[in-house]
């Protein structure tokens, strides 16, 4: 840990705030990702089935 | 080597980013991490500034692909307009949230250098003015989109605003010059990074700047993967509600 | 067209048609600063070129979406799409329309306020001039917002989310207009300014309106 002299505070919320906010920004990327992909998946799924048993 | 605009097909642009997803959101990684431990633990403090200097490699970065992000959304939408590619559309849809955060980390550590720099928060400063009007710039474009349910429309629609809000947002960057010191003359303090920069403080900062880029352009990737992948899905359930 | 500008600003007087209401809300956002800031007549005098020009521009914002909205509603808006008059033709009548209705009355009101506020006497042609001069660039690009927004069901939140940005530069220059004039230096390059915005976005904005009118119609 450097020494940040009178500026600590400033300088720490400056990088927590920072990286909080692009942890936020890239966390619900990847969850927006995931919940679109995975209900994608389930539908196609479930029309494959419906077309299989269409067809049997 | 093939026309750039085969990525504009959906199937190609998704297994063409699904391999440089990985690379890219890997490079953001690497250089964020080295970038900002490098310049915060490495770097000496400003003679001036003290230890806020730091604050200069969240600041700028960030700064720079907000901007940056309204540019590439501006040419997305011109690429949407002209070819009708909806990848084009989907992936300026995709930049906006992301530019929105890269916006409002440059005014949060901006406030926060700013306290102790200049004894205030926020200074109305036409720099700093500009960003905050970008930043509701991109407010009244993330939601038009979500009001707008037809797709196409949306994109048509948020198109066009884009076209229109880069000509206003442009006029206001200059209108705000010339208001400031209309109003009151010269700015004692200015932000400007790049006039007395020494290396030492330069090359993490460049470093970081690569961070923000990638971390840009993996967000973007990620995200309009994410959108057509939704457009798709809303396609799908739209089918099945008329059979 | 003139045709078309007529029957909106019939349209417009009519009760109801929101004539009225733009210059009575101005009127009251007005008197209400005095109470939320203090009855110094010097500062008064101060923030008087501010409030005059924001007063103006939200009274303008508040009939936004009056402008395509009804025509929207009844189908009267697809009629005209299909009239011999381009859809940008219909953008700028409805944008004439709406200043003729509410841009100008505006100016006209606005020199009674500047005296309730204390606006120094010299300053007082200008405040006119700047306002007559600049709520066309309102009505214009208000109009292009009403047409992006025109298949918003509740789109006037939206509507002023979208606009209020794009009126920066107008706000800035004809506010810095009347606050040199009444601080005696020369209101004549941002007046100028405040003319250019206004003849640039009705040569400009007509052509993106009708685009989203277009899109809207579709």
């Amino acid at each position: 840990m450097p020494d940040l002299g009178l500026y600590t505070g400033e300088v720490l919320a400056a990088y927590a705030g920072s990286l909080a906010l692009l942890a936020v920004l890239v966390g619900g990327s990847i969850w927006q990702a995931r919940r679109v992909r995975r209900r994608l998946e389930a539908m196609e799924r479930a029309r494959r089935e419906a077309s299989q048993s269409h067809g049997g | 080597m093939a026309s750039l605009w085969e990525y504009a097909n959906p199937q190609r642009f998704m297994a063409f980013s699904a391999r440089l997803l990985p690379w890219t959101a890997g490079l953001a990684a690497f250089c964020l991490v080295t970038g900002l431990i490098w310049g915060f633990f490495f770097t000496p403090d400003d003679f001036r500034q003290g230890s806020t200097v730091k604050i200069i490699y969240l600041h700028v970065p960030s700064a720079i692909m907000a901007v940056n992000a309204w540019l590439m959304m501006l040419v997305a939408s011109i690429i949407w307009v002209v070819r009708r590619h909806h990848v084009s559309a989907l992936a300026a849809k995709a930049a906006a949230p992301v530019g929105t955060a890269f916006t409002l980390i440059a005014l949060y550590t901006g406030a926060v250098w700013g306290q102790p720099m200049w004894g205030t928060w926020w200074e109305w400063d036409p720099r700093l003015t500009a960003f905050l009007i970008l930043f509701l710039f991109y407010l009244g474009y993330m939601a038009l989109w979500q009001a707008i349910e037809e797709p196409d429309t949306a994109a048509d629609l948020t198109a066009i605003l884009c076209l229109v809000g880069s000509v206003f947002a442009i006029i206001s960057r200059y209108a705000l010059v010339f208001w400031n010191q209309g109003l009151h003359q010269g700015a004692s303090l200015s932000l400007d990074a790049e006039t007395n920069v020494h290396n030492v403080f330069w090359y993490p900062l460049l470093v970081c700047l690569a961070g923000f880029g990638f971390l840009f352009l993996a967000l973007v990737l990620s995200r309009t993967r994410m959108e057509i992948r939704a457009r798709r899905l809303h396609a799908m359930i739209a089918r099945e509600r008329l059979a | 067209m003139i045709a078309l500008v007529k029957r909106d600003l019939i349209l417009a007087l009519r009760a109801g048609g929101g004539f009225g209401l733009a210059l009575a809300f101005y009127l009251i956002l007005v008197s209400l600063v005095p109470l939320a800031v203090g009855p110094e007549t010097g500062r008064l005098a101060e923030i008087a070129p501010g409030i005059l020009w924001l007063g103006a521009l939200l009274a303008n914002l508040l009939s936004l979406d009056r402008i395509f909205q009804l025509d929207w509603e009844d189908g009267a808006l697809e009629g005209l799409a299909t009239a011999p008059l381009p859809l940008e033709g219909i953008a700028l009548a409805k944008a004439l329309a709406h200043w003729l209705s509410v841009g100008l009355p505006l100016a006209v009101l606005a020199p009674v306020l500047a005296v309730l506020l204390n606006l120094p006497g010299a300053a007082i042609p200008w405040l006119v001039a700047a306002l007559v001069l600049g709520t066309p660039a309102l009505s214009m690009i208000g109009t292009f917002g009403a047409a992006l927004t025109v298949g918003v069901k509740r789109g006037g939140l939206l509507l002023s989310l979208l606009v209020l940005p794009l009126y920066v530069p107008s706000l800035i220059f004809g506010a810095l207009t009347v606050a040199r004039a009444a601080t005696e230096q020369d209101p004549l390059p941002s007046l100028a300014l405040v003319a250019g915005l206004s003849m640039a976005s009705w040569a400009g904005l007509p052509f993106a309106a009708a685009g989203a009118l277009r899109i809207n119609l579709r």
